[in-house]
């Protein structure tokens, strides 16, 4: 579960102070299918990564699963991502030099797994996304929709309780997109939080829960069935 | 992260940035190689000077004429004396010491030697029979000096020598002349090129009581003495020193040096300069390092997004700083080793290129070349692995 409580980001910028995110309360159950939207500047991205911690707030509490990560180190929040948080970007960021199983190993490399259960790992990964034909090959030689299924299948090696992504369809045409939200919707299936950050409408309107940000603050918090 | 996986992740990078890599190692190569091949170079200098040194003589001890002074003048030239000069009879005395095996008397001068129809000038030296063991000289054929006959008019004759005047006939036997001074071949020297300088397959030996006559002089140019041991060498030098003050009336005017100290002082000089050399080599070496920082820099910078997705997959700052030492450790690993492969083969060069220098790298140099390497290599690494690892996750993957 994650629990936000007056979580606040300020940016200065040329003598500006920026409320990218101005005391925002937030709880997401585990399970949930959230949909952060907004204009851009409005902070989503901001807020993913307070959630993701990538970034840290200047002021507020993050509770994860009951337990305050804002004042923990650099390392343990490292473990924290590794083992429960999923990153997936709209650049897919893939290790250009690496193949798509290197690629897909690497969290697996992080957190200092035996090479035989890793492989064991990443060729049920590459199965399970259909990408074993491609086993081999480097990200410049494969499709978008390819490079963005590889950067799923490396969120998802660690069996993290939450998967977070941003804007995971912007480079990405209609019917790719489609494809790859419906494997982020699987996924969801399965029990994992997803959280989505998009200004797409209509993929906004898949999930269950939308909230919709503004000038750092959340304005409206919707709820409706799957459907 | 494993510190195997470290050093497999790093090094897959090293062999994907390839020119990148061969660059820096190259660097490196060339600065290592440049320590061994230099070192290799001074030390056989000093090696070849210190042989040579060697070879004129063992446990020899030098008596010349006149004091040297480092400071001041000759106490003697006050008082408007000049030095005595060394006699027949000094080096006799010398020849009665308990401490000393054999003594040579040495005059030096030139003449002209001739025989049958030939004519040249050559270096005389004057000496008794004992100056072949003692300069380690062999005789190629027939005997020096006898015992008993040191007032003969004996010669003998250098290799080269004999063979020029004598190419058909054996030499022992024939007649020559020095100075219109007729003397009888009684031996030729074994060749032996040149040692210090001297080519001693171009001189003649004569007695030296002939060489006075011949240059008209009663002093001796030298007394080469070999003491008994080589502990026997500065008790041998210091009743050499009493000996001839005694006979000297009283007056210290020569000097004796060593085999020994010179050939210390030429040690001490020698490896100075290899160590001087061995220094400037390892300027490349930082050179080098400063080389790798560089690199290192610009590819923290041409991997920032990368650091950050390692951030956001949860790797600590910690395994991504040692990402880079890795890398760094693995491009300065391999400059030492090609480095040190290229230096012995350089060496090897110099050795076929010159067989008298015996040019082999000292294991201190190659063992100071390879660690230091290592350790610019991984110094310089430290500020760009620390800026990789300070990197702030979300900027770092908003650049693309």
């Amino acid at each position: 579960m994650i629990q936000l409580t007056g979580i606040t980001r300020i940016f200065h910028m040329g003598g500006q102070t920026i409320y990218a995110l101005n005391r925002i309360d937030l709880e997401i159950q585990d399970g949930e299918y959230v949909a952060i939207m907004g204009p851009s500047g409005s902070g989503k991205s901001t807020l993913l990564n307070v959630i993701g911690l990538l970034d840290k707030p200047d002021s507020g509490s993050y509770r994860l699963d009951g337990k305050t990560v804002t004042d923990l180190s650099e390392a343990e929040q490292a473990q924290i991502r590794r083992e429960k948080i999923g990153f997936v970007f709209q650049s897919f960021h893939l290790v250009p030099r690496l193949t798509a199983a290197e690629n897909i190993e690497l969290p697996l490399i992080l957190s200092g797994l035996e090479p035989s259960e890793r492989k064991l790992r990443v060729n049920d990964a590459l199965r399970a996304f259909d990408l074993s034909d491609r086993a081999t090959h480097r990200p410049s030689e494969l499709s978008g929709g390819q490079r963005q299924r590889v950067a799923i299948a490396r969120a998802t090696i660690m069996q993290p309780t939450a998967i977070l992504a941003d804007e995971p369809t912007g480079n990405l045409d209609h019917q790719i997109g489609a494809e790859v939200i419906a494997l982020l919707e699987h996924l969801h299936q399965t029990g994992t939080t997803l959280i989505v950050v998009t200004h797409d409408r209509e993929l906004g309107d898949r999930a269950h829960r939308q909230l919709m940000l503004r000038d750092g603050k959340i304005i409206t918090d919707k709820k409706h069935d799957a459907g | 992260m494993t510190l195997a996986d470290t050093f497999h992740l790093s090094f897959k990078t090293v062999l994907s940035y390839r020119l990148r890599s061969v660059l820096i190692i190259l660097a490196m190569t060339l600065g290592v190689a440049a320590v061994v091949v230099l070192t290799a170079l001074g030390d056989g200098a000093r090696k070849y000077v210190v042989n040579q040194f060697s070879s004129i003589g063992t446990n020899l001890l030098v008596v010349m004429p006149g004091r040297a002074e480092t400071s001041g003048a000759f106490p003697g030239a006050v008082l408007g004396q000049t030095p005595r000069d060394l006699t027949l009879k000094d080096a006799q005395l010398l020849g009665r010491l308990p401490q000393v095996r054999r003594y040579a008397p040495l005059n030096v001068g030139e003449a002209e030697l001739s025989a049958t129809n030939r004519l040249r000038e050559v270096t005389v030296l004057g000496s008794n029979a004992d100056l072949i063991p003692i300069r380690h000289m062999k005789l190629a054929q027939g005997s020096f000096l006898k015992r008993g006959a040191d007032y003969s008019a004996q010669i003998v004759l250098g290799s080269q020598l004999a063979r020029e005047f004598f190419p058909n006939t054996p030499a022992i036997g024939q007649r020559v002349r020095l100075n219109e001074r007729r003397f009888l071949v009684s031996g030729v020297l074994a060749p032996q090129g040149k040692t210090m300088g001297h080519n001693t397959d171009e001189i003649v030996i004569i007695p030296v009581e002939q060489a006075q006559s011949l240059f008209n002089t009663t002093s001796l140019f030298r007394i080469l003495v070999e003491a008994k041991s080589h502990d026997a060498i500065e008790p041998a030098k210091q009743a050499i020193l009493e000996t001839l003050k005694q006979s000297h009336d009283g007056e210290e005017d020569i000097t004796v040096i060593t085999q020994d100290a010179v050939l210390a002082t030429f040690d001490r000089i020698l490896h100075a300069l290899t160590l001087a050399v061995a220094g400037i080599a390892a300027i490349s070496l930082i050179v080098a390092g400063i080389l790798v920082m560089n690199v290192m820099l610009v590819a923290v910078n041409q991997r920032t997004s990368e650091i950050g997705l390692l951030k956001a997959i949860g790797a600590p700052a910690a395994d991504i700083r040692f990402l880079f030492f890795a890398e760094a450790m693995w491009l300065s690993t391999a400059g030492a080793i090609f480095g040190f492969l290229l230096g012995q083969l350089g060496s090897l060069m110099l050795r076929l290129a010159y067989p008298d220098l015996p040019a082999w790298a000292p294991a201190w140099a190659s063992i100071a070349g390879i660690l230091v390497a290592l350790i610019t290599g991984i110094l310089a690494s430290i500020l760009p692995a620390n800026k990789a690892a300070r990197l702030d996750a979300v900027q770092a993957l908003s650049k693309k």
